[in-house]
């Protein structure tokens, strides 16, 4: 299969040749399938947020190309105000760019610059406010009347409503309690599975992204020192540290396990797997003490 | 160490006036004292009433019906507001919008020139205080150029220039990456523990909460629960009723008791847990 949507040999650097120059991106190649639902972890500053504001030409690269469906995104202005809807980005805090007198006209700011039709206009803000669980009679409130959880899923409706099939979030559960960051979540997901968009969800839940990813693509100074499933990212547990970016309690915890010689397995980062880990651990300790 | 209370409240009950008149309810009648020199964390889940709370504790926020007394002050009372700013100091989310100069120290000074306190005793109390949050290396630097962390620790330290006795945190970490963080967190146990500051930490992170030694939940405007974080993080069933969850290692250990086997249930760090399964597995 071909990537949705793929960095080749990225480098972007801030305020080119002055004393502030900054290189944020080093020769990143980055690629994500369609349907894919991937993790961006790495420390504030590493460079995560320059990528992804890449993706939906946000930010023009210094060097190297940024393709989406197998075509650069410069390559025409056409196409990149294409890729712009196609590629939908949810910022930190994104409640905080609410800003319409209500939250239908706010969801449906997107659509409206696509140029649909209004039958479909409103197809889709109702069809996105469902997705993050907000019932019709929300629709006609003030934004700024909402709590911060339902805010910031409204601004989340908004991207949505431009049905995208890359949706990249950055960090959307930033200060929400546990409730409010399992809503989102579960929002995220079922669009994922509904619409079989590509997820690229940004985050400093170790987790989160354990919990909600297929993949981990770690960003670290600029570069991506690794990236693959779960088991395999998190069998850096040294290295991730090191970069500051901590791992899953569980990990730490069967990690401990085996540095004092408890056979147990390493690839273990949540609450369900440390469970079975110790239960069948207890069950071989008992085999072997009947023999 | 004194153990009489630095902050308390009576029957404190709070609503927000609206235009329509209709005013919801965000405490009620909450009766509290926190000890001086304790070292408290304040759980709940978005509009539970913590951060209202929170804002009574050094009258950014006035009852509506009871009171609150910041060592034995009236919050009400206006001619104490000066006294009772200086004793409790607060720290906010957002470290961009505490920070006010374009200088660290100049910065950490903001507060204590505003006191009008001479200027020998201002360098002072500057140095001392970005030596207590570690930043000292940075006192020249511009705060906009500083990492998350190193700002929320900045703001940390324009409180102490303040020299409270109490220092109340509104989610102080949570725009911050794991290592910013842990750079606040250990910042804050040291002010308790070495300079004998009461802390009052709001959070939603669990593993946070863990680190004090009172955790008073919140739920619908009222204290549901008020212990030792060992204690409250053992009603499982009865926080993830609202909303909140427990540390992950507490959360293995309620696994497995339901698979029926005999685990501690008050591990609330990692080793704790490590400690309970080496027995449990050896």
């Amino acid at each position: 299969m071909n990537p949705i949507i793929e960095t080749r040999q990225l480098t972007h650097i801030y305020s080119q040749g002055t004393p502030f120059e900054h290189v944020a991106l080093d020769g990143v190649n980055f690629s994500a399938q369609p349907g894919e639902y991937v993790a961006i972890i790495g420390r504030t500053g590493s460079g995560k947020s320059t990528l992804i504001q890449h993706l939906n030409g946000l930010l023009k690269p210094s060097s190297g190309q940024v393709l989406f469906d197998g075509e650069d995104i410069w390559s025409t202005k056409a196409y990149t105000r294409a890729v712009r809807f196609q590629v939908g980005l949810v910022f930190q805090y994104p409640e905080y760019q609410l800003f319409e007198e209500t939250v239908y006209q706010d969801i449906s700011f997107g659509p409206r610059n696509m140029g649909l039709d209004q039958e479909e206009i409103d197809r889709r803000v109702r069809q996105s406010a469902r997705f993050v669980g907000l019932g019709d009679e929300v629709l006609d409130k003030s934004p700024f009347d909402l709590s911060g959880g339902q805010k910031r899923r409204v601004a989340i409706a908004g991207v949505i409503a431009m049905e995208p099939s890359v949706l990249i979030l950055d960090e959307p559960t930033a200060g929400l309690d546990p409730a409010g960051s399992a809503q989102i979540l579960e929002n995220i997901r079922t669009y994922h599975q509904e619409k079989g968009a590509c997820i690229l969800l940004v985050s400093h839940s170790m987790e989160e992204v354990a919990r909600e990813a297929e993949r981990l693509v770690v960003i670290h100074r600029g570069s991506i020192p690794f990236s693959g499933q779960p088991p395999q990212v998190f069998a850096h547990a040294a290295e991730l540290e090191a970069m500051g970016l901590g791992i899953p309690a569980m990990t730490q915890v069967f990690a401990r396990l085996r540095d004092i010689g408890i056979s147990v397995p390493p690839a273990v980062y949540t609450i369900q797997q440390a469970r079975d880990a110790v239960l069948d651990a207890l069950k071989r300790k008992g085999q072997a003490e009947w023999r | 160490m004194s153990h009489h209370p630095i902050i308390q409240t009576e029957h404190l009950t709070f609503r927000y006036t609206t235009e329509e008149g209709a005013a919801p309810t965000v405490l009620d009648e909450v009766t509290l004292s926190i000890e001086s020199g304790s070292f408290v964390a304040v759980l709940g889940h978005n509009g539970s009433g913590k951060s209202t709370l929170a804002k009574h504790m050094n009258a950014i926020l006035l009852p509506s019906g009871g009171k609150v007394y910041v060592n034995g002050l009236d919050t009400t009372e206006e001619a104490h507001l000066l006294d009772i700013r200086r004793q409790v100091g607060m720290v906010f989310q957002n470290p961009d919008n505490q920070i006010v100069a374009s200088v660290v120290e100049e910065d950490v000074a903001f507060a204590p020139e505003n006191l009008g306190i001479p200027s020998a005793e201002i360098r002072q109390r500057v140095d001392q205080a970005l030596a207590t949050v570690g930043m000292s290396d940075y006192a020249r630097h511009a705060p906009h150029l500083l990492s998350g962390g190193q700002k929320q620790r900045v703001a940390i330290a324009g409180v102490l220039a303040m020299r409270p006795r109490c220092i109340v945190l509104d989610e102080p970490t949570a725009m911050l990456d794991p290592v910013g963080r842990r750079e606040v967190m250990s910042t804050i146990q040291a002010l308790n523990r070495d300079e004998g500051i009461t802390v009052v930490l709001i959070t939603h992170h669990m593993d946070e909460a863990a680190q004090a030694d009172r955790l008073i939940v919140m739920q619908g405007g009222q204290v549901a629960a008020d212990a030792h974080p060992s204690q409250v993080f053992q009603n499982v069933d009865g926080l993830r009723a609202m909303g909140l969850e427990v540390p992950q290692p507490v959360a293995l250990m309620y696994e497995l008791r339901r698979h029926g086997l005999n685990v501690p249930l008050d591990a609330l760090t990692v080793d704790d847990c490590v400690r309970a399964l080496k027995l449990l597995l050896t």
